[in-house]
């Protein structure tokens, strides 16, 4: 039971991270539905990168080193897919659908390509990222599900629980709501509406990116697996389950991980079951839309003008 | 030059692509001063407007502020020349609340929605505003939200206000409330522009007026010295008769009995409840009311779009004597009974037209079904629509380009010229004049006229009370939907209709 507690909330935090980023991007009004192949090019570079630095050093790397440096790559190469989405969209005024889809597949790509060049294993860097409190095993149970996780598990918590703060109670996210919420009033308002979008696209993007690295690096201790794209819809779909609030996405993206997970730790199920269990997550997420859609609460809709491009002088 | 002059342009021209929306044009405003923009649809006063407050920038020409040239490229710059926009469709954000959508862009000062607050209420009592800020905007009525825009921009210190058609969807004692306000700030010293269709309220309430007319600058008189008729010819260029022919009905005949109709939407509110009139042949039955009253729920269920929970809609055919009930029929049913509806909808391209087609495409959309072959017959069609574009004199290039890409006038005419080519027996119209100039107006007006002297019964909603009484042979007037009046058109006062129209809410 405690063992899968424990793999549910490296997952959820998996899932947390890509679907906070993911909501930072949908709150400027950009639907990136690119997000799956963005986690696949966070991850790929942040193993990349890992790999690099690891080879350089031989035995004696640095801990904190081998932690951000990866952590700083994946950000950044997400980040540059974001860029490219947002110029895209906001610049070029490409159907943000169509670009988001395109983004997917070309993301997987790159990521194929990459990992190509360093081979499948990144088990010695995980060590890096699983590292954790070093009195957590004293703690017992406790220290087990609280204590016992690595460093992105907290910068997870920590992003989501800042993008709230953000959201609610900074001029930052009133206006950043503002664009995504009626982009034209935003603008006559005299807010920047492109410079938020790009700023916040390419800040998503990044954040989820880290989803993807924390996937191979503390929830499967390093084994890549090309399944990462997977992992990315999910987290679209916790957007939607959450209401696009980031600290409800906390506790949402930990169910998601049990849901996820639920087949591998109970056991008398048939292969045909376990396909079933596997798609629990969707068929929830299928739930809710259908909740917050019958009960018309204006609170819990998506960013009004959420895929939709904003241009300035169109009559 | 006049020191108290707030804003003057000079020789501003804008194009779009081909199309000059401005050409050359002079304006100035002072200090103290209401300054009315008229101008026919499409005559580039919103365009004009848009360029002082920074969301187009002139091709040519120059802008002063208080004798300075200044170059507005954003709105933000426009704040900062504390210029203020009251725009024609209100830039809020709904899920946002009154507070929270005046501070939004506001630079400069720390973020603290408390103090804020504090210093709008300031605002609002100095003015007489009354106003619940905490409000979401999705809650408030249509004038409460144009009283937050009109707050934003004064609390941003705006000493020049702009204002894009404040009065279009407000009732009477809405617009004598905004005027009184408008006053207060006059008085105040700030300059204000108002832009508008409606000639009296220029006379009222404007000091000057300033007229375009297909974007080039024509004058500018003072409204002391000018009446109805000579604006109007400024506007237009030509004599124009302002008054509208309504011949008495004669041979009128039940032809819709609509009997205690209720209906619900999608979420469960009643939208209409207990409706009963009687829509005759050979009359124009008006409909007024604040908008989202009904009206478009109430067409929508005789055209046999709407669920209705109860009541009847009984249609007196006129060639078999026979009475049929139409409730809870499908269009398509209603039209194989015989029964003959003609519906413009209030979404002129949502659901009247489709945008990407031409006309004579769009002419196929009602007739399509009587095609015989398997391949569509487009000579008819085409026919018509040409006769459309030749009758109402429909501006575009031909039968064929996209109706997306025509102005919103030449749009509205073609789909009342489609849905009069049917030849209907019930006539019903929303809002079709909306957005049109004064002549595509009156040509649409004489064409309803046109239509009841044929014995067509003839159901307009209109949103301009003083059009809808002299238009009108008998007005029937909606309140949260319900009928809270049927008034004679003749006889019956404005002020009378007003109070109807705001009846049942203030009974709550």
């Amino acid at each position: 039971m405690l063992s899968f507690l424990v793999s549910a909330i490296r997952l959820g935090m998996t899932f947390l991270l890509g679907s906070t980023g993911e909501t930072i991007t949908e709150k400027a009004g950009h639907l990136n539905l690119g997000t799956p192949g963005v986690m696949c090019v966070g991850a790929a570079c942040g193993c990349f990168v890992e790999d690099l630095y690891l080879s350089q050093t031989g035995l004696y790397a640095d801990p904190v080193i081998a932690v951000l440096l990866p952590v700083a790559a994946a950000f950044i190469g997400s980040a540059v897919m974001g860029l490219l989405f947002s110029f895209m969209t906001v610049t070029l005024k490409v159907n943000q659908n169509v670009t988001g889809l395109a983004l997917t597949t070309f993301g997987v790509g790159v990521s194929d390509y990459i990992i190509s060049q360093t081979g499948l294993a990144f088990q010695r860097g995980s060590k890096f990222f699983n590292a954790s409190f070093s009195f957590a095993e004293d703690l017992g149970w406790f220290g087990e599900l609280f204590l016992s996780h690595g460093f992105l598990i907290y910068l997870a918590i920590f992003i989501a629980l800042l993008t709230t703060f953000v959201f609610n109670k900074t001029k930052i996210g009133l206006h950043l709501r503002a664009v995504g919420e009626n982009p034209a009033t935003a603008d006559a308002a005299g807010i920047n509406v492109s410079a938020y979008r790009y700023a916040a696209t390419c800040i998503g993007c990044g954040i989820s990116g880290l989803g993807g690295l924390c996937f191979i690096m503390n929830y499967l201790n390093g084994n890549w697996e090309y399944c990462i794209d997977a992992i990315g819809w999910l987290a679209i779909a916790l957007v939607i389950f959450t209401v696009w609030k980031p600290s409800i996405a906390i506790l949402g993206s930990i169910v998601f991980g049990g849901l996820y997970i639920a087949n591998t730790y109970i056991t008398g199920f048939t292969i045909q079951d376990n396909e079933l269990f596997k798609m629990l997550p969707y068929i929830v997420t299928i739930i809710v839309l259908l909740f917050t859609s019958i009960r018309d609460s204006k609170k819990n809709q998506p960013p009004q003008s959420l895929g939709i491009t904003y241009f300035r002088e169109e009559r | 030059m006049n020191n108290n002059i707030a804003l003057e342009c000079r020789g501003i021209t804008k194009t779009f692509g081909h199309v000059v929306a401005n050409k050359n044009v002079n304006l100035s405003v002072k200090r103290g001063e209401i300054l009315s923009i008229l101008g026919e649809n499409g005559s580039g006063k919103t365009t004009l407007m848009n360029m002082i407050s920074g969301i187009y920038f002139p091709d040519q020409g120059s802008i002063f502020v208080n004798g300075t040239e200044v170059s507005i490229r954003s709105p933000k710059d426009a704040f900062n020349l504390k210029i203020g926009m009251i725009h024609q469709h209100f830039k809020l954000v709904d899920v946002f609340d009154a507070t929270e959508n005046i501070v939004l862009g506001l630079s400069g000062k720390k973020f603290n929605i408390k103090k804020a607050k504090k210093e709008i209420q300031e605002t609002c009592d100095k003015y007489g505003f009354e106003i619940d800020l905490s409000k979401k905007i999705y809650d408030m009525s249509v004038s409460e939200k144009q009283t937050v825009e009109i707050v934003k921009v004064l609390y941003r210190g705006a000493d020049i206000l702009i204002l894009d058609e404040p009065t279009a969807v407000l009732t009477p004692q809405e617009i004598q409330k905004l005027f009184a306000v408008l006053r207060r700030m006059r008085d105040d010293g700030k300059a204000i522009i108002i832009i508008t269709h409606k000639l009296h309220e220029v006379l009222e309430l404007s000091d000057r007026v300033s007229v375009l007319r297909k974007g080039e600058y024509i004058g500018t008189v003072n409204t002391a010295e000018s009446t109805e008729q000579s604006l109007t010819e400024m506007m237009v260029g030509e004599k124009i008769s302002l008054d509208i022919d309504r011949p008495e009905p004669h041979d009128t005949k039940d032809r819709l009995v609509v009997k205690g109709l209720d209906c619900f939407n999608a979420d469960g509110v009643k939208v209409l409840d207990d409706i009963s009139f009687v829509a005759k042949s050979g009359e124009i039955l008006g409909i007024a009311g604040i908008a989202g009253s009904g009206q478009r729920e109430l067409l929508e269920a005789i055209a046999g779009l709407q669920k209705l929970s109860g009541g009847e809609i009984v249609y007196n055919d006129p060639k078999t004597e026979k009475a049929e009930n139409l409730r809870n029929k499908t269009p398509i049913e209603i039209k194989n009974l015989g029964v003959r509806l003609s519906f413009v909808p209030e979404d002129r391209l949502g659901m009247g037209l489709v945008g990407n087609m031409g006309i004579a495409d769009n002419m196929m959309l009602r007739s399509y079904k009587r095609g015989k072959s398997m391949f569509l017959e487009r000579k008819e069609p085409k026919k018509l629509a040409n006769k459309i574009i030749d009758d109402l004199k429909v501006v575009t290039p031909d039968a064929n380009t996209p109706v997306r890409r025509l102005s919103g006038g030449n749009v509205q005419k073609v789909l009342v010229g489609r849905e009069i080519a049917a030849s209907p027996t019930v006539l019903m119209a929303a809002y079709p004049v909306r957005g049109l100039d004064i002549n595509s107006s009156y040509t649409i007006y004489n064409l309803l006229t046109e239509q009841k002297e044929k014995g067509v019964a003839v159901i307009f909603v209109g949103e301009d009370l003083d059009v809808l009484l002299d238009l009108c042979d008998r007005i029937l007037v909606l309140s949260d939907g319900r009928v809270t009046g049927i008034v004679d058109g003749r006889t019956a006062k404005k002020e009378e209709i007003g109070l109807l129209m705001t009846k049942s809410k203030e009974g709550k």
